[in-house]
């Protein structure tokens, strides 16, 4: 009996708006804004600036009429899946759902329209969000301070090892190496590199775990930090984390917590108190703010009193005793790591972040990881079986499957995430962690219902007997999107990277 | 549900998690709130903030008030695109994907360079983003950032290069408030000269030169850019010289949102195209021939490359460079160039008013685009007060930036200032005080 996705999973019946690129619809004259009548007298740009400074054309901008740029994105959306419309399992992205009320919020003219370098005294709305929002998450996170302008968590991270480096560097160390696990996120030894770090990995256990005796051989003099992500991006809560970190800190080192899986510890342990000297959070997957098909994200890093003096400037604080009440922009930090980001980080973000967290409370972000924790394993126990499962134990917000149940039908992990997308899913994440070969790495998050894993496990397991009974259509897949798979090679070996009149382009 | 998983109680999940690590406690926060009560809050503390609503806004300075029409936010608002993430998956994320496209063609010809990346966080990352990118494509280790950069981006490219084998030189501005020439600080060792056009001032900088004695030495030339609507009147930087174009595009149809997220660019010579840090677009054919698109060249990024890569950006400005092209789309090349000109009309109004105004003077009297250095009779903090009074932002007090000025402001005049509000600012800062 075919289970096809007619049966199984969303159903999706398929749309097929086609639309050119938008410079193919341009048509000279046509136009979409109108200014205000000028009410200063006109002016030559070529007598006020020169004609060798000004430009004769501006290449490469459409004509195009405002119906034409309304039809042309709406219809560009309806080829994107997306959380609102249905389960986005990606692992280690946490793709929650993400509440209308923190659009809405960010949106009010109070917000969107203050200008950074406005005076503290026409800030102080927004400054006090900020600094209650460092409050929140240093509670959160057992830490003792809070910078939010890293503009992403690659860039907390960048900022937690320069943190690092200025501490070492302060008390006249000279320290080179930092100690990364084999199933870390890319962006911990890309981070490290990028400031200067030798990178060592460590190899996990048999069982998916760091071990300490692993942590204490490759501990030395010139190690600076390690970098770790707890729960771990096999789903496992780091159980040695407390030892671990303890034979970092006697070597002299500190340790730096990647916080992409915070969702599964909210409210249930934090990492401050296991130890974590310096972390970031990822506003858009524990709080909520959305993923903006690829940003913006914000990335706040948290550090323990004695990173403190290091943090980014500027830092939002509170006036208190003879300073008056009120908040300000502080610089006021002579050790400071200095500036991240042109202002004060992505504090659009920040706004429904907060929003996120006042909506909640401490119980409501409790439950966002317990049943994050429930749906996960949840999940893993309807696959197991039919799925190769390469780390037994309990999984936190996470679990990792692989493809290896599935040798001989010639069916890979690609091809059961291609054959997902006929049934209505957007994909898990694969091949990653690299530790598993074939990785199929899904998270639920607390957003879905029990009908609705239900609905993906069944989609899951449709593929599997697929892949036994009908390999070539799996491999096929997918069939019912307006594209069929790729040609990855084809644009990595001849790259275009922009619309030319004349260009390889064609009209589809 | 947690038969199935084989637990009795929920707090069982947890139990790989030892015991003493537990939070025994509940999290010491507020009371959660209601949609209404939120907002009541929300809008207490908005209303605490000056906006272009509330205050005429004549503050730049990296940051643009501009009108955005409704539609930007109208499109860049629908679900697909904001609850979608990186496009990993190119056979259901069509949408953002073209989009990229259209974002990495629009600034390419905005630029006059051959290649774009998809975005990073802001113009100063997106600087030091371009540094780094010359300090691996020259091989060499000395930067120079020449005079007219802005102050945060000149602390964010620190930032960036500490703990690297990099050297930064900063260079100031002569009395015109354009760099100090470049050449004799140019030799075989310098990665590349950083030149922000418009200068931080405003000035307009002359980049013809710092081209050729940059291309003389072997370095490569950066032009980096705040104001991006100048580059709809300002010669392409590509067609001068520049080989790495970096900077901020928030005046692209993107809120100020007290500084963030806005939308760093970086455009670049097809050749250093395996060097670009970020993600890339390209274009493709599915398995049945039809035209697509997908990310590519990924081996230069760090989900691949690890250690290796060209930078560690995962997460970048997807939305915001949505928003900008749906903008750029909406104007067209006429709106684009109509819109530049009108805020050089409105700064050449003002400057030409000021001029004539006692008590006040322009700090440079070349070229600018839409923003200028005004030297005041009385101390700017004085003058931002009264605006703010007055429902004016009057402009930044350059003292902890250009001290060597004197009392002076910096004057920013976008499509939002009124000839009469600019008449309003000109009464503030001269002595002719209504």
């Amino acid at each position: 009996m075919s289970r096809g996705p007619e049966k199984v999973g969303n159903t999706t019946r398929g749309i097929a708006y086609e639309e050119p690129l938008l410079f193919e619809r341009s048509r000279p004259g046509r136009r979409g804004f109108a200014l205000p009548p000028l009410d200063v007298p006109e002016v030559e740009p070529e007598a006020l600036l020169g004609a060798e400074a000004c430009r004769e054309t501006i290449p490469d901008l459409p004509e195009v009429s405002e119906v034409d740029v309304v039809r042309h994105f709406t219809r560009l959306s309806t080829w994107n899946a997306a959380v609102d419309l249905g389960l986005y399992p990606l692992g280690s992205c946490t793709m929650k759902y993400n509440p209308r009320q923190n659009e809405a919020a960010a949106a009010l003219p109070g917000f969107a329209g203050a200008h950074p370098l406005a005076p503290a005294s026409l800030s102080q709305g927004i400054l006090q969000l900020m600094a209650e929002l460092e409050r929140h998450l240093a509670e959160i996170s057992g830490l003792d301070r809070v910078s939010l302008q890293p503009a992403a968590g690659a860039q907390g991270e960048l900022a937690g090892i320069m943190m690092i480096r200025a501490y070492h560097r302060h008390r006249g160390e000279s320290r080179d190496r930092v100690l990364i696990p084999d199933s870390a996120h890319g962006t911990n030894p890309a981070s490290a590199a990028l400031n200067g770090y030798r990178v060592q990995t460590l190899e996990s256990g048999p069982d998916g775990l760091l071990h300490p005796e692993t942590v204490a051989a490759a501990m030395g003099p010139d190690v600076a930090a390690l970098m770790i992500t707890n729960p771990n991006t096999l789903g496992l809560f780091e159980t040695h984390i407390e030892p671990i970190c303890e034979i970092v800190h006697t070597g002299g080192g500190l340790v730096y917590g990647d916080g992409a899986n915070l969702n599964a510890l909210l409210g249930i342990a934090r990492p401050g108190d296991l130890g974590i000297d310096v972390m970031h959070f990822n506003l858009h997957k524990t709080f909520s703010t959305p993923h903006g098909g690829g940003g913006p994200g914000a990335g706040p890093v948290g550090v323990k009193n004695i990173l403190a003096p290091y943090l980014p400037v500027p830092v939002v604080r509170e006036l208190a005793g003879d300073e008056g009440e009120g908040f300000v922009l502080d610089y006021d930090f002579p050790h400071s790591i200095g500036r991240l980001h042109a202002h004060h980080g992505n504090v659009g973000m920040m706004i429904r972040a907060w929003a996120y967290i006042r909506s909640l409370g401490a119980e409501g972000l409790r439950r966002c990881a317990e049943m994050a924790v429930l749906n996960a394993n949840y999940l893993l126990s309807r696959l197991r079986g039919t799925y190769h499962v390469p780390y037994e134990g309990r999984v936190m917000h996470e679990c990792v499957l692989s493809d290896r149940l599935l040798q001989g039908t010639g069916v890979t992990t690609l091809d059961v995430a291609k054959r997902l997308i006929d049934y209505g899913y957007h994909p898990p994440t694969i091949y990653f962690p690299l530790v598993v070969q074939g990785a199929i790495m899904i998270e639920p998050t607390e957003s879905e219902s029990l009908e609705g894993l239900d609905r993906f496990a069944e989609a899951m397991l449709a593929v599997a007997e697929e892949a036994r009974t009908d390999p070539e259509r799996v491999r096929a897949a997918p069939t019912r999107t307006r594209l069929a798979r790729l040609d990855e090679t084809r644009a990595a070996r001849r790259p275009v990277l922009r619309w030319q009149p004349a260009g390889p382009s064609k009209r589809p | 549900m947690l038969a199935a998983v084989g637990v009795e109680e929920i707090e069982h999940l947890f139990d790989s998690i030892p015991a003493d690590a537990r939070l025994s406690r509940p999290l010491d926060l507020p009371r959660p709130l209601s949609e209404q009560e939120l907002f009541a809050r929300l809008r207490e503390l908005a209303a605490r903030n000056a906006t272009p609503e509330s205050h005429t806004c004549f503050l730049g300075a990296g940051a643009y008030a501009h009108f955005v029409p409704s539609v930007v936010s109208a499109l860049a608002s629908r679900a697909e695109f904001l609850t979608s993430y990186t496009p990993y998956q190119p056979e259901i994320s069509q949408g953002t994907l073209q989009a990229i496209f259209e974002w990495q063609t629009m600034i390419c010809g905005i630029t006059g360079l051959e290649v774009s990346n998809a975005s990073l966080y802001d113009g100063a990352s997106a600087t030091a983003e371009a540094v780094l990118m010359a300090i691996r494509l020259t091989r060499r280790h000395r930067v120079l950032l020449a005079g007219g950069l802005h102050p945060h981006w000149r602390d964010v490219v620190r930032t960036y290069l500490q703990g690297l084998d990099a050297e930064v030189v900063e260079l100031g501005v002569g009395t015109d408030g354009r760099s100090e020439p470049v050449d004799s600080h140019l030799d075989g060792e310098v990665a590349c000269v950083v030149v922000q056009q418009p200068a931080f001032l405003g000035p307009v900088q002359d980049l013809a030169p710092v081209a050729a004695a940059a291309r003389e030495h072997g370095a490569l030339l950066v032009v980096a850019v705040a104001e991006a609507l100048s580059l709809g009147l300002l010669r392409a930087p590509g067609e001068l010289g520049a080989d790495i174009v970096c900077g901020e595009a928030q005046s692209f149809g993107i809120p100020l949102s007290f500084g963030g997220p806005h939308l760093g660019f970086l455009a670049a010579r097809r050749r250093f195209v395996r060097q670009l840090p970020g993600r890339l677009v390209g274009e493709t054919v599915d398995a049945r021939g039809r035209r697509g698109y997908v990310l590519t060249l990924s081996t230069r990024e760090q989900h691949i490359r690890r250690e290796r890569a060209t930078s560690n950006i995962c997460t970048n400005q997807g939305l915001c460079l949505l928003m900008a092209t749906i903008y750029l789309s909406l104007l067209g090349p006429h709106g684009l160039r109509t819109l530049a000109r009108d805020n050089l009309a409105r700064a050449h109004y003002a400057r030409t008013r000021i001029a004539a105004t006692p008590g006040v003077e322009l700090v440079h009297p070349g070229p600018v685009f839409n923003e200028f250095a005004v030297r005041t009779d009385r101390p700017p903090a004085e003058i931002l007060e009264e605006g703010a009074s007055r429902g004016l932002l009057a402009g930044l007090d350059l003292e902890p930036h250009a001290p060597e000025l004197g009392p002076a402001l910096l004057v920013c005049t976008t499509e939002l200032a009124s000839r009469k509000e600019i008449d309003r600012l000109v009464n503030l800062l001269g002595k002719n005080r209504p």
